[in-house]
């Protein structure tokens, strides 16, 4: 067995459970060491495929390497490295060991090269990140997880049903590029999209991340939607549905988080509509779009983290999280707020930011094959995050109004890991030719552009006029908005309700129907039959009893006769 | 999660007067920073004048483009949330008594 042959997830599924056993400070060093561990064996491992299993009558492939599982890999346990950094103070060691087991079996899903190993691990990544969830204390953490976790079974259950029937259908477990044209397949593609918080069932994402801990929503953005992202870009590049589905995203998450109060659900909503760019670009899945979406989860994985590691700072330093508490926090936490800012601008893709690197190549796409409407929605999308993210998230939790609160910065490594990501956002937007070095296709793509900048920050700085002139339109209430998750927490149970009561009131009224009928016709028999010469009450001879159980006994020897 | 720990959370009791507010949030620099915002607007669509791009489709080419789709898209996705939130907003204790 050599390196290539342990699979680099493992290392951080196997290193977790070594997290609440040890001292405190090697907790830290295993905290911060087991991403940079699993780093380097990603990148130690050659391209092909190893760690492969027999399994009944098929292979199981746990490493197949090559240029998109790295890459996916790769900012999996970068992401891993700095959230592990900004939980380093994290008290609840169950959280921290969910956490780590997640970012493994994420990896693991990204290097699995077959169905069933694919399977193991996205199901290990279902049960860790509800322990995630269910590690966090608040009231609702129970039901909100348990919410989550049947949403994700049966995500699991369509996945699990249409590999088997795919591998009916082909006779292979190779994961590799399908299109949804049969049963096997289709159903694989329900699974994936489920975890890529498509519609219909979006809901869980914007109701499960913001209950989670200020550090355990952190790495929930990373992990599950994009291994989802990966799958549909492995296994379904140029499915045109796909294109629908992602422009759905797109909007649905610039409409939420217009109307929504909670910074972090906000943000929640935001990973939505970034993953429907992501998704869109692999409805269009040429290699410009491939590229573009491989860039856009690599970016989007550390600017979202960003914003979510200064959301969650808020929260750790004031307790609060519903825009209408926050304002004015600028004056306190100039280092969140920088931090907060950056991570805005990136997924606006503003011009010397992470995301105008990435985004713009699905767009690229979009026009170089002709799609002119997803092309101008697309446009408008992009308006849109800086409406929805890129400024009203900064502009209510850090100015807006003064809330009087004063909190200061965070704990130190909380500001490091925010540092270390609003770096990288800057870094990867001023040199894109690091990121496209390791995208699956060559790139021929320039992002910096005179025309490209300018019609950008036309498109950005107005979209901001735009909010700024209909601030009175955008006032925080103490609301929530209907999702489709009320379809299943009130829709569904209220109606439940209605029917079994209906049920159990027929069945009541039956029941008592016949008895009083009964009482009634025994009453009238024993009125009739009774007294002493009365039916009931009459006295028979032996004789006749026994001549009737002669009878009786005649008839069946009779038929037992005829029977035979 | 820290709650009102008064070491954290302090509060500033004077919030009267200009002279005590930071000096970003006083009137007189939001009225700069509004100017400031309208010439750079200004300037940005000027720019047309100056930058050829080449258009991936005719409209997208034509002048103040950028400008005036940002401008609308925003307004019209605004006005469409407000006017959803008419139907979908509760109050946000509404899920409670699960």
């Amino acid at each position: 067995m050599t390196m290539s042959d342990f699979p680099p997830g493992l290392v951080l599924i196997l290193g977790a459970f070594l997290l609440p056993v040890v001292a405190r400070n090697i907790r830290s060093m295993l905290i911060l060491g087991l991403p940079l561990l699993t780093l380097g064996l990603i990148w130690s491992v050659p391209d092909g495929s190893f760690a492969i299993l027999p399994f009944l009558d098929y292979q199981l492939v746990f490493v197949r390497s090559d240029l998109l599982s790295r890459l996916f890999a790769t900012v999996f346990s970068i992401m891993t490295f700095a959230g592990g950094l900004y939980a380093l103070k994290q008290k609840r060691l169950l959280e921290l060991v969910a956490v780590y087991v997640y970012a493994g079996s994420a990896v693991g899903v990204v290097f699995a090269g077959d169905m069933i190993s694919l399977f193991i691990f996205w199901e290990i990544m279902a049960l860790a990140s509800t322990v995630v969830l269910l590690s966090a204390d608040g009231s609702f953490s129970y039901r909100v997880s348990m919410r989550y976790f049947l949403v994700h079974a049966l995500g699991g259950v369509l996945l699990m049903v249409g590999i088997l029937a795919h591998i009916h259908e082909s006779g292979s477990t190779a994961f590799t590029a399908m299109q949804p044209d049969s049963f096997g397949t289709i159903l694989i593609l329900a699974g994936f999209l489920i975890n890529a918080a498509a519609p219909p069932l979006s809901a869980w994402l914007s109701d499960a991340y913001p209950e989670a801990s200020y550090t355990g929503t952190v790495f929930l953005s990373a992990f599950t939607t994009k291994a989802a992202v990966y799958a549909l870009l492995r296994g379904f590049p140029g499915a045109e549905i796909l294109i629908f589905i992602g422009i759905f995203m797109i909007f649905y998450g610039i409409i939420y988080a217009l109307l929504e109060n909670d910074m972090r659900r906000i943000l929640a909503y935001s990973i939505v509509n970034q993953v429907g760019f992501m998704v869109t670009g692999i409805g269009i899945g040429t290699e410009m779009a491939q590229n573009g979406v491989a860039a856009h989860a690599f970016t989007h994985i550390i600017y979202k983290a960003l914003l979510l590691m200064s959301a969650g700072s808020v929260l750790y330093m004031t307790g609060k999280r519903k825009c209408t508490d926050l304002g004015g926090l600028f004056q306190s936490m100039p280092i969140t707020t920088a931090c907060g800012i950056i991570g805005a601008l990136s997924i606006s893709s503003f011009p010397l930011t992470s995301g105008f690197i990435s985004k713009s190549m699905i767009s690229q796409s979009a026009a170089d094959e002709s799609l002119i409407i997803v092309w101008f929605m697309l446009l408008a999308a992009s308006a849109g995050v800086f409406l929805h993210a890129g400024i009203k998230f900064p502009w209510f939790v850090f100015f807006q109004k003064d809330s009087g609160l004063r909190p200061p910065d965070p704990p130190w490594n909380m500001k490091l890991a925010m540092i270390l990501f609003a770096g990288l956002c800057i870094g990867l937007g001023i040199w894109p030719e690091y990121l496209y070095n390791l995208l699956p296709h060559p790139v021929a793509y320039e992002p910096y552009t005179v025309p490209h900048v300018v019609n950008m920050l036309q498109l950005l700085m107005f979209s901001g006029f735009a909010f700024f002139l209909l601030l009175p339109l955008m006032r925080r209430t103490l609301t929530i908005s209907l999702d489709f998750d009320w379809l299943y927490r009130r829709v569904l149970p209220k109606a439940l309700h209605r029917v079994f009561s209906l049920i159990w009131t027929t069945d009541r009224n039956l029941r008592q129907g016949f008895t009083v009928r009964l009482d009634r016709g025994l009453a009238f028999l024993s009125r009739r039959h009774e007294g002493v010469s009365g039916l009931l009450s009459r006295t028979y001879p032996v004789g006749s009893m026994v001549m009737w159980v002669s009878v009786i006994l005649a008839a069946y020897l009779f038929l037992s006769f005829i029977t035979h | 999660m820290i709650e009102d720990d008064p070491e954290k959370v302090g509060r500033s009791d004077v919030m009267g007067g200009d002279k005590e507010k930071h000096w970003l949030v006083r009137p007189e620099t939001v009225r700069w920073l509004w100017r400031g915002g309208l010439v750079m607007l200004a300037s940005l669509v000027l720019a047309d004048l100056f930058v050829h791009a080449h258009p991936y489709f005719k409209i997208d080419g034509t002048f103040g483009f950028y400008s005036w789709y940002g401008l609308l898209v925003c307004a019209a996705m605004v006005i469409f949330a407000k006017a959803l939130g008419i139907f979908l907003k509760r109050k946000d204790t509404y899920y409670d008594d699960e």
